[in-house]
């Protein structure tokens, strides 16, 4: 702009100077940038659409469940078709323990393998582990739920006893009655840990995005003051990627609650709220939906996809939380935009 | 005086200083057998302290536990042996270092338990040539391997893919140029929106499939409704990725464009997607490698047959993902299980193939050469006078 002004500054005497405006600037956008701007605005507007046909059609479809319950179906622990005594009140505590399961693993590993790739692999082993989390993300979640099932149930069995026996002071951590191995096998713990696999790769990739970011200049500043390397991650590279890390720990809680088939393979179903996750049985949202995919009496598919519209509502806010926390964090500001 | 003096026994000795000893490089990254030998002698001294505790002295066994002892007594040897030799910011930094690198193995080992896990129990299965040519159409649950097979699975997870990928990555990238190159007021919402339907549960997917098209406008389950199902799951992924590599692309190229007086329809077509065409390429493949295996929009909306049907049009068309869910969950005789994995393993080729492709296809940054295009450079560079060149 200052380029297109010149020559009109240079033009000599106090009085053309004082009437110098800069020139408004019209840009007049051909016929085919028109057409260009219109059709991807479209696309923009096609992607909203079709976002609010989910929340709409979701909303009217639940409606009739909706409105027997109320507010109750937040509440209730019944499952009882057509009433008012139908809620998802048993299940969705579970949904969360699972997906809080999930993260208690998943989140050291996450992080301090995002930690090992950005500041401890060498440049090869770097580009490696970076497509090996990849590739991680994108095994199918189903043979996350044979593996869990066929191969790390028998196995696991014995650990839930040891915690059961050893720690079972700590209440909710007691399988009450006598030891049988099918107490422990179909268990909300069971189903965390398998997820907790599946949450790794979102979690690391987004940390290790948010690591490699950090400063360089106050990276060298620690090292110059006589910092190790781990002096140096705990003072830069942790403080300037938390935001991002907890952001990413928001987003792999929002996962990990959606995680349908995982879950529905591994866990029994029952309907009580679950206060002891090493004991068999439990429950969630998703896998509620799933195992009943079988079943299409209009009264069943009005209250799944209620129940699918409280789990969309969930998953919605905690990422929106998230969002907000790594737009405001010191890498966030840098990222976005 | 000195001053005076430093510049006469300068020219009273003009011959020149002795040349230090050529210094050895100091390799920053090299492994000292001092660092080395803590960790064999850590993890050593760790395994056989457990074995002789865990498996003959205490009343415990079970590998899982075994490890995990293992794991937590060779931390306490190594931080002893450094501690050692070395002060306490040594020994905390060591740890860190090996507590990161063990998380990193902990990751590699997962990824490999999974494939050698689903290869190991589905080779039995995929071994037999009928496996791969035959339906379900005429085996019963019962029936063994010799009989039946995945092939209208496969056949349905193929067109539904395709369904999803024709719809779902031009719309992405559009939406993603619309987000990167155009923006505006409309801009703000449709990105809120699209980082939004990334939560979406993957069931609810399916569910809204359900709801619009089968329950809505009267279609019946079939190849169509899985596909949009997957469009749906895919379609964000696509438009965040792409909007990302869009961004990749630096402004200068675009100025550059716009200063050769092209139209902003010209430099987007001309410029920027040509830019960014190795990372588009890994992001709509990436993109096909996840939804490929999804199994929960497919429960409500592919419908579950033994046969072979290629219209995806017309009538229920049933994959992979939810063949073997099927045969898992709905008929789990033992024929039937070795059959899941066969098809988990099919799944599973299909994914790493395409995530292969996904790497060799793209995989670079915007701006970033080939090694063909830097090996130009490099004999352009040579082929010139020497002052010209520019110090690397």
């Amino acid at each position: 702009m200052s380029g297109m002004a010149g020559p009109a500054t240079s033009l000599p005497g106090p009085q053309a100077a004082a009437e110098d405006r800069p020139r408004r600037i019209t840009t007049r956008i051909s016929g085919a940038d028109l057409v260009f701007r219109s059709g991807v605005r479209l696309a923009g507007l096609l992607v909203l659409a079709i976002t609010g046909l989910i929340a709409a059609f979701l909303i009217v479809r639940a409606s009739g469940t909706l409105r027997a319950a109320g507010w109750h179906f937040l509440t209730n622990f019944q499952w009882i078709l057509n009433s008012s005594h139908l809620g998802v009140g048993a299940v969705l505590p579970d949904t969360i323990i699972i997906a809080l399961i999930a993260l208690i693993i998943a989140v050291p590993v996450a992080v301090a393998t995002a930690i090992f790739i950005s500041e401890y692999a060498p440049p090869g082993l770097r580009r490696a582990m970076i497509a090996l989390i990849d590739l991680m993300a994108a095994i199918p979640s189903i043979l996350y739920g044979i593996w869990g099932f066929f191969w790390l149930m028998p196995r696991f069995i014995g650990v839930a006893r040891w915690i059961s026996d050893h720690l079972g002071f700590i209440p909710f951590l007691k399988v009450p009655g006598a030891y049988q191995p099918g107490n422990f096998e179909n268990s909300t713990l069971l189903a965390g840990v398998v997820v907790s696999l599946m949450i790794i790769p979102i979690v690391a990739s987004i940390s290790r995005e948010v690591f490699s970011q950090a400063p360089r200049g106050e990276r060298e500043a620690a090292y110059a003051l006589g910092s190790t390397r781990w002096g140096m991650i705990r003072t830069v590279v942790l403080p300037y990627g938390r935001g991002g890390v907890i952001g990413a720990i928001m987003l792999g809680f929002g996962r990990a609650m959606g995680e349908t088939i995982v879950v529905a393979l591994i866990i029994s179903q029952v309907f009580t709220i679950v206060t002891h996750p090493l004991k068999s049985g439990g429950n969630s949202i998703a896998a509620l939906i799933a195992q009943s995919a079988g079943e299409s009496s209009p009264g069943m598919i009005s209250a799944l996809i209620a129940a699918g519209l409280v789990l969309f509502v969930v998953t919605l806010i905690v990422n929106a939380i998230a969002a907000v926390i790594v737009a405001r964090s010191r890498s966030g500001l840098q990222t976005a935009e | 005086m000195t001053t005076t003096s430093a510049p006469e026994a300068r020219q009273a000795q003009p011959t020149a200083p002795p040349r230090p000893a050529p210094q050895r490089r100091i390799r920053l990254r090299a492994v000292t057998a001092d660092e080395a030998l803590p960790l064999f002698g850590a993890a050593a001294g760790a395994i056989a302290l457990v074995w002789l505790l865990y498996e003959q002295v205490l009343p415990l066994s079970g590998a899982l536990g075994f490890w995990v002892c293992c794991y937590v007594v060779f931390l306490i040897f190594y931080a002893t042996v450094t501690a050692m030799t070395a002060g306490r910011q040594a020994v905390k930094d060591r740890l860190a270092a090996v507590a990161a690198a063990s998380a990193g193995l902990f990751a590699l080992a997962a990824v490999a338990g999974q494939i050698g896990y689903i290869a190991f129990r589905g080779w039995a299965a995929v071994t037999h040539l009928n496996f791969w040519t035959q339906t379900m159409q005429a085996t019963g649950s019962l029936q063994p391997l010799t009989s039946g097979g995945v092939l209208h699975a496969v056949v349905g997870s193929l067109e539904q893919l395709g369904i999803a990928t024709v719809l779902a990555v031009p719309l992405g990238v559009t939406a993603a140029v619309f987000l990167s190159e155009v923006g505006g007021l409309l801009a703000h919402p449709v990105r809120v929106i699209v980082t939004a339907m990334t939560a979406l549960p993957e069931i609810v997917a399916g569910l809204f499939v359900y709801a619009t098209l089968i329950l809505t406008l009267g279609t019946r389950q079939d190849g169509l409704a899985a596909g949009l199902a997957l469009t749906v799951m895919m379609l964000p992924i696509v438009t965040r990725a792409s909007e990302m590599m869009l961004r990749m692309v630096p402004g200068s190229l675009r100025e550059a464009s716009y200063a050769l007086g092209a139209s902003q329809w010209r430099t987007v077509w001309n410029v920027v997607l040509p830019t960014a065409r190795s990372g588009l390429t890994t992001v709509s493949v990436l993109g096909m490698a996840r939804v490929v295996g999804e199994t929960a929009p497919l429960l409500f909306t592919a419908g579950l047959t033994n046969f072979l049907n290629a219209n995806p049009f017309h009538g229920p068309q049933t994959g992979l993902p939810l063949l073997i869910w099927a045969d898992i969950r709905i008929t789990p005789t033992a024929n039937m299980i070795e059959r899941g994995f066969g098809a988990g393993l099919v799944l599973l080729v299909m994914v790493l193939i395409l995530f292969t492709a996904a790497r060799v296809l793209g995989g670079k940054a915007p701006g970033e050469l080939t090694r063909r295009q830097r090996r130009r450079i490099a004999r352009d560079t040579r082929s010139r006078p020497i002052t010209e060149r520019q110090p690397s």
